[in-house]
């Protein structure tokens, strides 16, 4: 069994709204995968169900085998960081240390080890410069850094990026690129949904591609992009490269700029 | 025609010591379409505020220089008044949202509603933008019940109501999906072919290159390069100065580097097609 299993799960919201339908999927220790689709698609849904925060409507969602209908929210969030889309959603302290602090001290870990975590944390998403600041005095893109950082601080295995590459410029998505190699080195799952083809073709092995609530593909970066039904439906395109490689006709399956490069120094 | 001028403007915000925006000297054209990119932090979403008559009609702090919105400035103007010349649309859809009104019909038509507007006008209008953003299924829907990219579709779709002459839009595509940021900017090009006059702030540089007139640089507060997209994107110094340029630029430069340059460096897939489909019928004899 995976690290993070959904079977057959269908989830509807309190007001009847089916937002997610018949999901299974099963993502390992130390995976890597991109979550992308349409707006509207369920994704951030799904997602919330990984983290406790949504609880299947029917089927069940198992975290290290343990069933989310069986815990709380807080018992599944010790192994399921998820970092929100909104930063404004998460962030709620006045200062941004404190903000990072906050769940550590709820779970009342020592002043010596909120130190190492914090300094770890604030390390990664280089936002050393902000920690005396209040969080809405910076700009969206450093709070979406500063509301990874705490949810890094609780050092989960598991790690949700919601949307993470929104409003970021050339050395914010630079630092998630680090960031996300760091927790997979130290063995990490990292789950990240986002719109931004050129990152995940450059970052993910993996894509699951949702639309109209389910998953309609899961597979390696190349087989998602060059499946014309995929990216159609789930309204993604293909890497600016891809999309250029296909424009020519090239049967290559190229996503990265890399290949193209080469085939055109070898061949032409 | 001259639409916006900015006369060596330098501005503060309150309680700091730095300069959001320094020795700003630029003119915006009637009509026109202008990506304006950079890094965070670079100023460009003051930029856009000071256009807007946001500074220093909102936002107090030391303002300096000239900045004449058709001729007059920035200062004489009433706020409300150029609300109706200016549309603004901001970075984050979830702030724009008025979270006053329960349907998203509503939400479009509340800035017409305040223009005064009569009723017939403004359902028309609004029925109009709503076809025109693809957001029909969303209309009974409450905005605040809305996704990120649902939310931004529908800040977008009550400033278009508006009918404003110029239009400052702050990253409208950070929260969508790919499809629907190619639709936003048909849409944009649109706008532009009405005759409006477009600033637009993206990090989606493939797109910036491809649709916009004039491409400016922000860094540190001051404009670092302007140019039509051509002069600005072919320039490799941008992509040691953190500014991301567009993947067919990349493409150029990696073939230079190798000693297989095109003839000139592409900046839109469309020009490195062309570029390499002539390559390719030379290497098969046909050329």
């Amino acid at each position: 069994m995976g690290a993070i299993e959904l079977k057959n799960v269908t989830f509807a919201y309190p007001n009847g709204f089916i937002a997610n339908e018949n999901l299974t999927l099963s993502i390992n220790s130390g995976e890597r995968v991109a979550i992308v689709g349409q707006n509207g698609a369920g994704k951030t849904t799904a997602v919330k169900l990984m983290n406790g925060l949504n609880k299947p409507t029917k089927g069940n969602v198992f975290i290290n085998g343990m069933n989310t209908k069986d815990k709380t929210t807080a018992q599944i969030s010790s192994y399921v960081g998820y970092v929100f889309q909104n930063p404004d959603d998460q962030i709620f302290n006045s200062n941004v240390k404190k903000e990072i602090e906050y769940m550590l001290r709820y779970l009342k870990l020592d002043e010596k080890e909120i130190e190492r975590r914090v300094g770890r944390a604030v390390e990664l998403t280089g936002i050393q410069d902000f920690l005396h600041m209040n969080p809405y005095d910076v700009p969206y893109s450093t709070r979406k850094f500063i509301s990874i950082a705490a949810i890094l601080a609780i050092e989960t295995p598991y790690i949700i990026l919601d949307e993470p590459t929104a409003g970021q410029d050339m050395s914010g998505i630079k630092a998630l690129t680090t960031l996300m190699n760091v927790l997979q080195d130290e063995g990490k799952s990292v789950i990240t949904i986002t719109h931004d083809m050129e990152f995940v073709s450059d970052n993910f092995s993996r894509v699951v591609a949702m639309a109209n609530k389910q998953i309609i593909a899961d597979g390696t970066a190349r087989k998602i992009f060059w499946n014309h039904d995929v990216v159609k439906q789930a309204k993604i395109k293909k890497p600016q490269i891809g999309e250029l490689a296909s424009d020519l006709g090239l049967s290559e399956d190229i996503i990265l700029r890399k290949e193209l490069v080469d085939l055109l120094i070898n061949k032409y | 025609m001259k639409g916006i001028e900015l006369k060596n403007v330098s501005y503060q915000y309150p309680l700091s010591e730095a300069f959001a925006l320094k020795n700003i000297h630029y003119t915006f054209e009637k009509g026109k379409f202008y990506g304006i990119i950079g890094p965070n932090s670079a100023g460009k979403t003051t930029l856009c505020n000071l256009v807007r008559g946001l500074i220093p009609h909102f936002y107090e702090g030391e303002l300096s220089g000239d900045v004449l919105i058709e001729g007059k400035d920035v200062r004489e103007w009433d706020g409300s008044l150029l609300s109706t010349k200016i549309g603004y649309i901001f970075q984050n859809p979830f702030t724009q949202i008025s979270g006053v009104k329960d349907t998203v019909l509503e939400e479009i038509a509340l800035g017409l509603e305040n223009l005064g507007i009569d009723k017939e006008e403004m359902i028309e209008r609004v029925i109009n933008v709503v076809k025109l953003l693809k957001i029909e299924d969303l209309i009974k829907k409450n905005p605040n019940n809305l996704s990120g990219g649902q939310r931004q579709r529908v800040a977008f779709a009550s400033i278009i109501a508006m009918d404003n002459d110029i239009l400052v839009i702050d990253e409208p595509t950070s929260q969508l999906d790919p499809e629907s940021t190619a639709d936003i900017f048909e849409i944009i090009n649109m706008l532009k072919s009405q005759g409006k006059t477009i600033l637009l702030v993206e990090h989606k540089v493939d797109l910036i290159a491809e649709y916009s007139d004039e491409v400016l640089v922000m860094e540190n507060g001051h404009i670092a390069y302007s140019g039509t997209p051509s002069d600005v994107f072919s320039n490799i110094e941008l992509i040691d100065r953190g500014v991301a340029i567009p993947q067919a630029a990349l493409l150029s430069h990696d073939l230079q580097r190798q000693n297989k340059p095109f003839d000139f460096i592409t900046i839109t897939n469309e020009q490195a097609k062309q570029q390499i489909m002539k390559r390719m019928s030379c290497v098969n004899g046909s050329y």
